[in-house]
Order: C-alpha cells, then structure tokens, then sequence
C-alpha cells in the first residue's frame, strides 16, 4: 500500500492540537511555532497531492480503506477527486495563513491553536472521505470547536450569542442530514456506508424525492443558503480573525461539498425534482446578500453578507446539474474561500490597529500599508469577477450554466455583480483611501512581515488561477465528469 | 446438588468482592485516622484485581446456561454489566478517597462494594425471588450512601428521599412479581413466557403485571414519571456517590429491564404494547429531562435531568427491539457510565477545593486549573454527543437501531433533544472557559487518585469514539445472549 498521505494530512493538525496541549501554557513562542510548523505540513503535503494528482485518469485518487466496525459496514475510507484536491489545498492555505495572522493572540494561545487545529483535521477528514459515517464524523468534528473559538477568543460584544447561534444552527442541520443518512444506509439493502457503493444502490424516485431535503438542507445550512443563512454573518462578525478566515473561506464549503456529495451525488433523482426550486433560494441569496452587504457600516459585516452572497452562487452552480454550472461552482469554492480568507485577514489588521470597523470612521489606510491595500484591492477584483482574477474563471462559467438552464435566473443574478463592485470600490474608497481621522495619525504602523506573508500568498493564488485558469479548470473538469455521469445514469 | 466450575465461575466476581469486602472490614480496624485513605487505593487496587480475574476466569461460553437451581444465569449480558459496574465501582472508591467524611471511613468502601455485588447479581438473576433480592441487595447500601454526610441535611434528605421512593416502587414491583408468579406459579424467568403463552392470562393482565414492574425497574434508570427523587438525591447525595448512582446503578437497572422485557414479555401479542409504553417513557424523559435541565443553577441538578434524558436516549434502543436495538442500548450505557462518572469525578475535584457546586462557581476554571477544564470539555461534549468522542458513536447506534426499525419520529425526537442537550452543555463549558472570576488566580489542584481516575475515564471515553469496533462487537455479544439464549 502506497504512503497513507491523506491520513497524514488529516491526522497531522489534530495531533498537533494534542502535542500543543501539553506544552506548558506559559511557552507561548514554542506553541505557536509548533503550530506554524504543522500547518506548513499540512499546506505543503495537500499542495503535493494536488500536483501529483492525475487529471486525466480522474475518479478517486490516493484511497485508503480501512475496515473500521464491518458488521455496520463502517469503514474508514479516504480518496480525494477532482472536486476535492483543491478544496484540500484551500484548507491547507487557510491554515497555514491563519496561523500567521493569529501570532498576535496572546490569551491563552495553546488553547486556540489546539481547538483551531482540532477543526481543520475535521475539515481535512470530510472533503477527502468516501464513507458516511467517516463524512458525519468529521463533519460534527468540524462544528464544535467552532463554538469555543468565537465564545473565547471572538469580539466581546455579540461572541456568546453567535457562537451559540452558529452551533445550533449547525448541529440542527448535520442531525438532521444524520437521520436522512441512515435512512439511506437502511433503505439501501447494501448495509454499508461505502459512499462509492451507495452510489449504485438505485434508491426508488419516491425515497430520493422524499428524503433529498433532509439531507441537502442538513449541509446546506453549513453552506449558508437562504433562509438558513443568519448564522453565518454573525459569526463571521464574531469571530477572532483566523476563525472567520476558517469559517467563511473553509467551513462554508465544508456544507455546500458535503450537500452535492451526499445530495446530489447519492440522490440524483431527488435533485432533480427538487433543486428547480432551490435554486430560487439561492437566487434571494446572491441578490439578497449582495444587497444587505451593500448597507452595512461595519466593515466585517460587508465581507460576512458578500460571503453568503458568493456561497450563493456556488449553491447555485450545483443546482444547475450541467457541466458549466458544477465546473464554475467548484472554482468558485476554492476561489471564494482564498478571497474571503483575504478578506477577513484585512478586517482583521486594521481592526488590531483601529479598534473600529465602521467604515465611516476609517480612511487613508493605503499609505500606511500599502501591501494590505493591495491585497485588499486584488480581494475586491476577485469578488467582482475582473477577468485575469481567479473570480472570473469561477463565475463565468456559473453563468454559463445558469443561462442554459434558465436564461431570466442568470439575468436577475447577474445584478449581483454590479451590487458587489459597489459595495467593494465604496470600502476600498472610504477605507483605503481618502483621509485618514486624526485619532488614529502617528498611532500605528505597518503590519507585521507574518501578515505580509499571509497576504501576499492568499493575492498570489488568487491571480494564479486568474491568469493561468487550467492549473484549476481541468483538475475540477474531471470531478465533474463523475457528477454528471451519476446524473446522467440516474 | 454437586458444584461444578461452572457454578463456581458464574459467581466468581460476587464471591470475589465478598472477599475483597472482608479484607477492606479487616483493614478498617488496622488502620487509624489519616490511614484510612489508604482503604481507598485497597478498593480500588482489589476492585482491579477482581476486574481483571472477572474478565479472564468469569468468562462465560457461547451457550448461557442457568446455573444454581435456575436462580443465576451465565451469559454475555451479564458477565459485560459485571464488568461495568467493577469498573464504576473502582472509580468512584478513587474519587471518594480524598474526602475525608467518606473516604475516611471503611464503611463507605464495605457499602459501596456490597452494592456492587447486588447489582452483578441483579445483571445475572434468573429468577423473580433472586432478582428482587439483588434489586434490595443493591438499593439498601445505596440509601445509606446517599446519606452519608450525616453532619448535612441536604444528604440526610437525600438519603431519607431516596429511600422512601425506593421502597415505595420496590413494592409496587414486588406486587407485580407476586401476580406474575399467582398467573404461571413459577418464578424463573424463562419459564414464565412459556407458561403465559400456553396458559390463558389475559392480554390485560399481563400488561397490568408489566406496568407495575416498570415502576421498579424506572426508578431504577429513573425515567420519567419516575425521576422525582434524583435531581435532590444527586444534589445531596456525596458527589461520588451520586456519581456511583447516575451511572453504575442506572446500568443495573437497565440490564434487569432489558432481560424481562425479552424475556418475559417476548410474547407477539405483547410486545407491541410494552414497544409502545417504552418509546413514550423514552420520548417524556429525554425531553423533560433536557427542558428541565435548562434551567438548572446547580451542577449537580443540571447532570441528574442530564443522566435523566440520557436513560431517555438509551430507552430508545429497547424500543427498537432488535439485536442492534439491544446492542445500542449496551454500547450507550458503557459510553454514558464511563463520560458521567468522569463528569462526576471532575465535580468532586472542584467540589473539594472550593466546596461549592453552583455553575457560576465554575467561572475561569480554564485558567485555575486547565487540565481539570480540558476534562470537562471532553466529558461535556461526549454527554452532548460530538465525536470522536464515545457519547457520539453511542447516540449514533441508537438512533440507526431507531430508523432501521422504522421508529423516525422517534429518532427525530432524539436528535432534537441532542440538540437542547449541546446547548446547556455549551453553557456549562462557556462558564468554564469563557466566564472571568475574582478567584481565577487560584489553582485547582487535582491530586493523583483523581488525575489517575480522571485520566483512564478519558482515554476511555476517546477510545470509545474512535475505535469502537472491539466494543461495538462485545455489545453486539452481550445482546444477542438475550435473543439467542431466550
């Protein structure tokens, strides 16, 4: 058997986690190092599996199957596809880059990096498992640090409410598509949980119609779609930075992959009779979002509504059920969440030195840092969908699908794109530039080189895929081959 | 009537904790004042011996046989809940050892380990006579424990409550053994069904008879209606006590209830019926057990309506009535005695330190003592269910049995009170974590009984999560010894 890189990959942050706990809580330095060093792992070996990943044979690559209680048919089965490599490297980045932004944390870091660490081999676990009970249990992994993250280490003023909120919401969702879960097993006659092998199990048109909701709903929730949403912006808000880098660039795909791959993959018949409508709910959550971003005055707020705005349009994408709309979707995924981990990274800095995120009381911010205003701007052009920037390669095709499937749908969401061009160049204008208040001249400098680091690879990335869209295009070209051959057989 | 190994073998655990009882009498008498801790590290140490000399020689074969004029039954179900309830009882001697109003003094050890012989016994009773002494054996120690800090009305009440309620239900099933034995004119459990489905007993009677057993046997597991005394009792009761409670007797009270209602009451006819009075003592305990637990200031009042909709949860694996049904509710139990006997343990540290058990008391514990907060969190969310923690794996089986037998509403009703559930768990670790207090700069230290405790309960509860196979497989066992052998 070849070497087990998935398991590495997702092993090696929560081992970590636990190490972190035992050093002595005193040695600050050595647990953030700690910390730095296993999420560069982490980054470096999904960026491996992502290049040694074969587009053209496609399918599932680098499985690992354990047997883990055969009498249930539970085994603990690994493989990554064209779908996930990138959803994988985008933790990878996420992690590493958020450990870079939270160095500053100075209460009680071993704890946060250890819940943090925690959540992202929760993360890791579900994008590369092939079996249900493996998916659910990193699922539920995934949620509940999230609680002890915002509860301790969010913004003071609403961190108890969101983080119950989110968790809620959350565990509703994930019990929910639980029970449509075993339901599945049960019904299928296969006594397994071997998702490659449910796949083929031919559940009747009146079980998928019946039982397509619970679960599409049930992660869908995670994925933030209308009228499920409301946990999501407050929870951005909430959270310290590294977790709403996590929870709007990582955790929100988490719902939206596990909703196609436990919906729509296993249920094709029930998606289609169902996502028709759906994909109403998420028409209201790109135009809507957009437009809720676009009246907001708190900085954090904007980015947290153009984030259920953009996961929107990834729900969408996949609701389309053709080529086009799955292809652009899963671009989106990795785009958005680079883009929002960007995003939040900015809030984040200038909050530690403003202490503020009204966007009327900041300005002039460009000529203090310079490179954060340019990551910024380069965030903003992603979210526009300039082409030469990773946003257009995700949403150009996502129109693509939706006009074939829908000319009017494609029309009415298309005005998301204006909304968010300006909603973006208002905070770049206000923030970036214009004047600076005079409390805050001669009070802060420039961001720290870890911060450049982080910023300066998130921009990277997204201009990469931009510039040169087949490094990602084909990778995700052959994930949804697969998709379409489920819908199409169905 | 000869004795054969075999006989010898079905008590081996009873007689060696009558003998590890008698040792702990003798050192009681030796040993003087300060020593007398040492009892604690005898029990325990003794308790391991007999666990380990239950596992190898206790070991029962494939076929259950019944043994002792038909009065003990050798089979999986009982030999596993033996094994428990050494387990809690080891666990709880190492928690009570540092207090010194109930470590200190060897009736306590004498208590707890006579107890434990009822409950191994009740586990593995065959016969109504046998297990309603087994049933007492176990009880009247556990009166006076619940009572044992004398000098405190809390737990002179508790004590006095829980003895009331005990007795009360005791013979309201005592009345329904009677009828049982006035219907078929025998007491063995396994000749009964036979003679009911052959006699004439009405339909009518034979549930009247299940309902008045149900009495016992749910304050035993103490579900709802007949959870009264546990919120007070738990609250006064010494921590470890109410510890030894909530866990190994209400995993006692469960293997009786699961052997009559197979056995018994295997009849077609009535099945449906007891199916039914289950699913609805299941639905009414996890979900006024959970609402009430909202509400609760004190800890050990939020674990008692906790342990309360755990019983609920559990019941909904007897429901289900299946192999996996039963095989879940066996997996349920080993998870929930080994999580709430490490969060009983964790309320006894803190309890010996700042002697309180208000929530609010528990504010910046993270920062007193992290390894003690680190302990809760894991014990906490197991109780709510989170993997990979054993709680999550446990709720998993029971609501696939509830689903595979067609049950979804019930299974639904379940995953919404794991819901209410998560969320005072939540409030509790907020308080722990989250909350700042004047005393944050004061440690908690944790000594090495409980560390030691402490320790094996979340290796435990992190073992059962991850890899539950072996266990899963020896649930698995221990149910089908109620189908096979039935």
């Amino acid at each position: 058997m070849a070497f087990p890189i998935l398991s590495v990959i997702i092993f090696t942050p929560i081992i970590t986690g636990l190490i972190i706990l035992m050093i002595p809580g005193e040695r600050k330095t050595e647990v953030r190092m700690t910390a730095l060093a296993a999420s560069f792992i982490a980054l470096a070996l999904s960026t491996w599996v992502y290049f040694s990943y074969d587009t053209a044979a496609g399918g599932y690559q680098f499985v690992e199957k354990y047997n883990w209680f055969p009498p249930l048919g539970i085994s603990y089965h690994m493989g990554v596809d064209g779908m996930s490599t990138p959803l994988m490297v985008l933790t990878g980045v996420v992690m590493f880059t958020g450990v870079l932004i939270s160095w500053g944390i100075d209460d009680r870091p071993r704890e946060f990096f250890a819940f943090l660490f925690i959540l992202a081999s929760g993360v890791f676990g579900v994008f590369a498992s092939l079996d249900l009970f493996g998916l659910i249990f990193f699922y539920e992994i995934a949620v509940f640090p999230m609680y002890l993250l915002i509860a301790i280490w969010g913004w003071k003023v609403t961190r108890e409410y969101a983080a119950m909120k989110l968790t809620l919401y959350l565990f509703i969702g994930s019990v929910i598509a639980l029970i449509g879960i075993l339901a599945m097993y049960f019904s299928s006659g296969l006594s397994t949980f071997n998702m490659l092998e449910l796949e083929t199990a031919g559940f009747s048109p009146e079980f998928q119609k019946f039982w397509f909701p619970f679960v599409f709903f049930g992660f869908a929730v995670l994925g933030g779609i209308f009228p499920f949403h409301n946990w999501s912006p407050d929870g951005h808000v909430a959270a310290p930075t590294a977790v709403s880098m996590f929870h709007a660039g990582v955790l929100m795909k988490l719902g939206a992959f596990a909703a196609l791959r436990v919906g729509i993959m296993l249920l094709p018949e029930g998606a289609r009779f169902h996502l028709p409508w759906i994909i109403v709910l998420t028409l209201i959550n790109v135009v809507y979002g957009a437009f809720i971003a676009m009246v907001q005055t708190d900085f954090k707020y904007v980015i947290g509504f153009s984030s259920v705005s953009h996961m929107g349009l990834v729900l969408m994408g996949f609701a389309t059920l053709n080529g086009d709309g799955m292809l652009g979707a899963g671009v989106q995924m990795f785009s958005h969440g680079i883009m929002t981990a960007l995003f939040f990274a900015v809030v984040g800095v200038i909050y530690d030195r403003a202490h503020t995120r009204e966007i009327p009381h900041l300005g002039g911010f460009s000529r203090l840092m310079p490179l954060v205003a340019a990551a910024f701007i380069v965030g903003g052009m992603v979210s526009m969908g300039m082409p030469g920037f990773s946003g257009f390669v995700a949403e150009f095709p996502i129109f693509m699908g939706l006009w074939r499937f829908q000319p009017w749908i494609a029309i009415v969401a298309s005005i998301s794109i204006v909304i968010t061009a300006s909603y973006i160049i208002r905070v770049i204008g206000r923030v970036f530039f214009g004047k600076m208040p005079e409390e805050f001249v001669g009070h802060f400098g420039d961001v720290t080189v870890l911060d450049k680091v982080a910023l300066v690879l998130l921009s990277a990335i997204l201009i990469v895929v931009g510039v040169y869209p087949t490094v990602m295009v084909t990778m995700v070209e052959s994930g949804v081959e697969n998709i379409l051959r489920l819908l199409g057989g169905a | 009537m000869s004795i054969s190994s075999e006989m010898i073998r079905a008590i081996l655990p009873e007689i060696c904790l009558a003998v590890l009882a008698l040792l702990v009498l003798a050192y009681d008498l030796v040993w003087r004042g300060k020593e007398k801790r040492n009892l604690g590290w005898l029990t325990a140490g003794g308790l391991a011996l007999v666990f380990i000399i239950t596992l190898i020689f206790a070991r029962p074969g494939d076929v259950s046989t019944q043994l002792w004029g038909g009065m003990v039954r050798h089979d999986w179900l009982g030999y596993s809940f033996t094994l428990l309830f050494i387990f809690g009882a080891a666990i709880t001697s190492l928690f009570a050892m540092e207090m010194e109003l109930l470590g200190q003094k060897g009736e306590f050890y004498l208590l707890l380990l006579v107890s434990t012989i009822g409950m191994s016994l009740m586990a593995s009773s065959a016969d109504l006579v046998m297990l309603f002494l087994a049933i007492e054996t176990t009880s009247i120690p556990l009166y006076i424990l619940a009572g044992f800090f004398k000098q405190d009305d809390k737990s002179t009440e508790a004590g006095y409550k829980y003895f009331l309620f005990g007795a009360l239900t005791s013979a309201v099933m005592l009345y329904g053994f009677s009828l049982i034995y006035g219907f078929t004119g025998t007491t063995n459990i396994y000749a009964i069904t036979e003679i009911l489905v052959s006699s004439d007993v009405s339909l009518i009677l034979a549930i009247g008879t299940l309902v008045l057993i149900l009495v016992g046997f749910g304050f035993k597991i103490s579900v709802v209606p007949f959870h009264f005394w546990a919120p007070d009792v738990y609250e006064g009761a010494p921590t470890p006590v109410a510890g030894f409670l909530s866990t190994a007797s209400k995993a006692a009270g469960f293997s009786v209830l699961m052997r009559v209602l197979l056995t018994v009451y295997a009849e077609p006819d009535v099945i449906p019926y007891w199916v039914i009075i289950v699913a609805a003592l299941s639905v009414f305990s996890m979900t006024l057990g959970n609402a009430l637990a909202l509400a609760q200031k004190n800890i050990k009042r939020l674990l008692a309506y906790s342990s309360i909709a755990h019983a609920g949860y559990a019941l909904i694996g007897v429901a289900a009535l299946s192999e996996l049904g039963i095989a879940s509710v066996v997996f349920y139990l080993l998870a929930y005695v080994i999580t709430n006997l490490a969060a009983f343990g964790a309320v006894a540290a803190f309890w010996r330190i700042s002697g309180s058990d208000q929530i609010s008391d528990y504010a910046a514990l993270s920062r007193r003592s992290p390894k003690l907060a680190l302990f809760m969190l894991v014990t906490f969310l197991s109780l709510a269910g989170m993997p990979p923690l054993g709680g999550f794996v446990a709720k998993f089986f029971v609501f696939a049995a509830a689903v595979k037998a067609d049950l979804i509403w019930l299974a639904i009703i379940g995953v919404l009170n794991a819901i209410v559930g998560l969320y005072y768990y939540l409030v509790v670790l907020k308080v722990v974590y989250l909350f700042r207090s004047e005393e944050e700069d004061q440690p908690v230290p944790l000594t090495r009984p409980y560390t030691l405790a402490l320790t094996v309960l979340i290796i435990g509860i992190i073992l059962l999560g991850t890899l539950f196979g072996p266990w899963a497989d020896w649930s698995t066992r221990a149910a089908s010894a109620l189908f096979l052998g039935g």
